[in-house]
């Protein structure tokens, strides 16, 4: 049984982004070449990918992708549970392909569902609501099946080998998206297990992340005591429950979030002008518990755009270069490079400091 | 005499071989056991309480103390001690009274709770070179915030925040009334905590004047006696606090004995020179939650919604609960105090076997508060026993805001904890009014000596959490992946919400 408490996941890394601000799709072979450029960053034991924008025919549905452990049992209770809060409007297994350094250890399906919306009160965002705790519960109650992306035209592609097999696994090249996320992944516990491979997801959050969050006791209880379940045993999920709770809940913006997680020193907002120092003051009494401590980069990405940063003191490396309406980020220069000849514009942001990119059309 | 007397408790003497006949020691006992007949020292060992100011004072080393020098038959049950209580109550027929903390073996749990650091996979962080940030504050917290657009579009606040203390550290001084200690001890510790960014508090005994100067870092206590109540009172404290009941005696209220109130305390205290100043064991205007929320938004509308308010509360079993009810109340923050916590006067009976230990009744308070969604409502301060900065690293883990030390800070100003502070004769000056006594202590010299020891905790807790990779004290508050329990039970590992070594 793969999908059941492991001890807790930390990851090293390699991570890239990009976003095309004018929506104009791409396609996954450029990514998968950046990634696989990164392959000393990793150990074969896992990457993912991440796109939106890759399921034009269902505008409007949740496109929930689910590992299996086989499609009797798990599957049987899943589809009771969806069939009972919502409708599913198409289900199919995602289609894959054996790669020699990449055998089948879960069956990734998916669905295009729609949540009855008249069943949740006292929400401002029923849809999402629903669909957060279908997602939590499946994933916390059932065994045998894990839904690793729920967000709308969108979707999550992972599993555990090196990005080019889990990219031609997958092939996804036959994809195309307007944001791509990729993570190459170095773990060091539960190697074999898919679900522990980036990006992660919920709703239209993902995260890809290198680095550990040594805060996560503190952010998880945070993020639990918000209704949120933590399942996947992986320090990175609460990045993504934290975004919900912040970007979608709270109505904060993108640089607002990143302020909460990596909030200035004390020092600096004490030397703020008046009305930046209340804001800032005011960020760090609400948002202690949101706070991310420990080495990380990260980018997060919704179909509205992308946000990458790093930690308060950048122990982890970040790189940001943009072309026309591309926009890169990632953990090397040379991964980006290798995406786009011609990028302009290379440059580190500052520790903390929030990278964002957002759809213009 | 059926009784007759039992054996020594300890057994003081003197190496005439070191003896240089300064008398200090004659001098600096004030219990009595010195006194000088011809060219001789005599002792009378009965009196000694192990206090240890002769010891300390005598310039040779000349002096040597034993506990128990007389054997009792070694019985598992029927210790010394239990004996000697029953005789002690079969002669007086009366509550044996004790001070200090609990002083029965249990095990402590902070003792089996190990910390965390960082090796390979994140890098440690090294506070003399990178920014570590140990400010905290108290009070109430929005669980959200809200902004607006200004017509120039720029984001504003639209939230408004509740009055917080600011702490450069998150150790305070916890509540030690003037009558309990000395004014010079207290002066000590107002002019440590304010060197060093932090609080006191002043106990149910009002503010002497002298400590004016320092009333932007204390906290003004309101007991169920109301003593040294007024609104200038209330006005001066930078924070007010409200105490329901203390680790060390849950449930009962407090006795001055009349013989510590002298001209200042009776003008401090506002009661009677000489007389008794009983504090009842309830507040007779709070029988129920919702009469504390009443007495906490009478507080917070005499001193204009200016001043956080805390609540104190003993850990007793029901701890978490009734911390979730105060959170509901308009109070900033809910103080747990411990069994160990350490008093001037309990019933013995009281301090070894009421309440919970501290380090269960935050872990349950931090759960219940999260799991209701009000952990933002309240800070939580934890005191009673906590000795070092491990203690408080692993209380903040657990999930308080920030703890309050007392014994600890008494035994930086001389306090060998020796358990007889009710007697009002402490030699060190701390725990007395005499006056010859309490000159004992210079208040500069004993605020250093505090304020040292909190910089010291400080400068351990920033390497403890730049070693565990964390750079600010919000990340270790209620971390407890951070914690390993050590030979806890499962039990107690649940409480602790704690993974055992090696998980």
């Amino acid at each position: 049984m793969y999908l059941q408490k492991q001890f807790l996941v930390v990851n090293m890394c390699g991570i890239i982004g990009v976003i095309d601000r004018g929506r104009s799709g791409m396609d996954g072979s450029g990514i998968k070449e950046a990634l696989s450029l990164m392959n000393e960053r990793g150990s074969g034991e896992g990457a993912g990918y991440v796109a939106y924008g890759i399921y034009p025919d269902y505008p409007d549905y949740y496109a929930l992708h689910v590992f299996y452990d086989n499609l009797v049992e798990p599957k049987k209770k899943v589809d009771d549970l969806l069939e009972k809060w919502g409708r599913i409007v198409q289900q199919e297994e995602i289609p894959t392909y054996e790669q020699p350094g990449l055998r089948k250890k879960h069956i990734p399906w998916r669905y295009f569902y729609k949540p009855h919306k008249d069943l949740v009160v006292g929400s401002s965002t029923p849809e999402d609501d629903l669909v957060k705790t279908l997602v939590m519960d499946i994933n916390s109650r059932i065994d045998g099946a894990l839904v690793f992306s729920s967000g709308i035209n969108m979707g999550v592609f992972k599993a555990a080998g090196w990005p080019e097999d889990v990219a031609d696994f997958y092939r996804i090249q036959d994809y195309k998206g307007y944001i791509w996320l990729a993570h190459n992944r170095y773990p060091t516990n539960t190697p074999g297990w898919w679900g522990g491979a980036h990006p992660f997801n919920l709703l239209d959050w993902s995260v890809v992340h290198n680095g550990e969050i040594t805060s996560y006791g503190t952010n998880r209880q945070y993020v639990e005591s918000n209704g949120y379940k933590c399942t996947m045993f992986t320090d990175t999920e609460v990045v993504a429950y934290l975004f919900d709770i912040l970007g979608r809940r709270h109505g904060l913006s993108e640089d607002l979030v990143v302020k909460a997680l990596a909030p200035p020193f004390w020092d600096e907002i004490d030397a703020m002008p008046e009305r930046q120092r209340k804001i800032d003051h005011a960020m760090r009494l609400t948002y202690g518990a949101a706070q991310m401590n420990g080495p990380f980069a990260i980018v997060v990405a919704t179909s509205q755009g992308i946000v990458g940063f790093t930690d308060r003191i950048k122990l982890r490396p970040l790189v940001v270069a943009e072309n026309g309406n591309k926009l890169y980020i990632s953990s090397e220069e040379a991964a980006i490079r290798v995406m786009d000849p011609a990028v302009q514009n290379i440059r580190m942001p500052r520790a903390g400091e929030p990278v964002i990119g957002r759809v213009i059309v | 005499m059926t009784l007759g007397s039992v054996p020594l408790r300890y057994k003081v003497s003197i190496d005439h071989d070191h003896c240089m006949q300064c008398m200090r020691c004659v001098d600096n006992c004030s219990y009595g056991v010195y006194r000088v007949e011809g060219d001789k020292i005599i002792i009378d060992s009965r009196k000694c309480t192990a206090c240890h100011r002769c010891i300390s004072m005598c310039p040779r080393d000349a002096i040597n103390l034993q506990e128990r020098p007389v054997d009792y038959r070694s019985h598992p049950l029927w210790t010394a001690e239990a004996r000697e209580d029953i005789i002690n109550q079969a002669r007086t027929g009366k509550i044996i009274l004790a001070g200090m903390g609990n002083a029965l073996d249990y095990p402590v749990i902070f003792d089996r709770l190990v910390l965390d650091a960082c090796q390979v996979t994140n890098p440690s962080i090294d506070p003399l070179r990178e920014p570590m940030e140990l400010r905290t504050y108290l009070g109430k917290k929005p669980s959200r915030l809200d902004f607006r657009k200004n017509d120039e579009g720029d984001v504003e606040l639209v939230t408004e925040l509740a009055p917080n203390l600011k702490l450069e550290t998150p150790i305070m001084i916890g509540h030690m009334s003037y009558g309990a200690i000395s004014l010079n001890t207290q002066l000590s510790l107002a002019k440590a905590v304010t060197e060093m960014g932090t609080f006191m508090g002043t106990g149910e005994g009002g503010m002497h004047r002298s400590l004016h100067p320092y009333q932007d870092h204390t906290i003004v206590q309101v007991a169920s006696g109301r003593f040294g109540v007024d609104i200038d009172y209330l006005e001066r404290g930078a924070a007010i606090e409200i105490k329901i009941g203390q680790g060390a005696k849950p449930g009962i209220g407090g006795h001055l004995p009349g013989e510590k109130v002298c001209v200042d305390v009776s003008c401090t205290r506002m009661i009677p020179l000489g007389s008794d100043a009983i504090s009842p064991a309830p507040h007779h205007d709070i029988y129920s939650i919702e009469d504390l929320a009443q007495l906490v938004r009478s507080l917070k509308e005499a001193t204009e919604w200016k001043k956080p308010v805390f609540v104190k509360i003993a850990a007793v079993h029901n701890v978490a609960a009734i911390a979730a009810g105060i959170a509901r109340s308009s109070a900033d923050a809910v103080v747990i105090d411990g069994f160990r916590g350490g008093t001037g006067a309990a019933p013995k009976v009281f301090r070894d076997n009421v309440g919970i230990p501290i380090e269960a009744a935050i872990a349950a308070v931090d759960h219940k508060l999260n799991d209701q969604g009000v952990r933002n409502e309240v800070s939580i301060i934890a005191s009673g026993g906590i000795r070092n900065s491990a203690d408080l690293a692993k209380s903040i883990a657990l999930g308080a805001d920030a703890v309050y030390i007392g014994t600890a800070s008494l035994i930086a100003l001389g306090c060998r904890v020796c358990g007889n502070c009710y007697r009002g004769l402490c030699p060190w000056g701390i725990a007395t009014q005499r006056q010859d006594l309490v000159d004992r202590i210079d208040p500069e010299i004993g605020g250093r000596n505090v304020a040292n020891l909190i910089h010291a905790w400080t400068l351990e807790l920033s390497e403890l959490m730049g070693a565990a990779g964390l750079n600010s004290i919000e990340s270790l508050r209620g971390n407890r992946e951070r914690l390993r329990g050590y030979m806890l039970d499962e039990g107690m590992l649940k409480v602790l919400n704690v993974e055992p070594v090696g998980a």
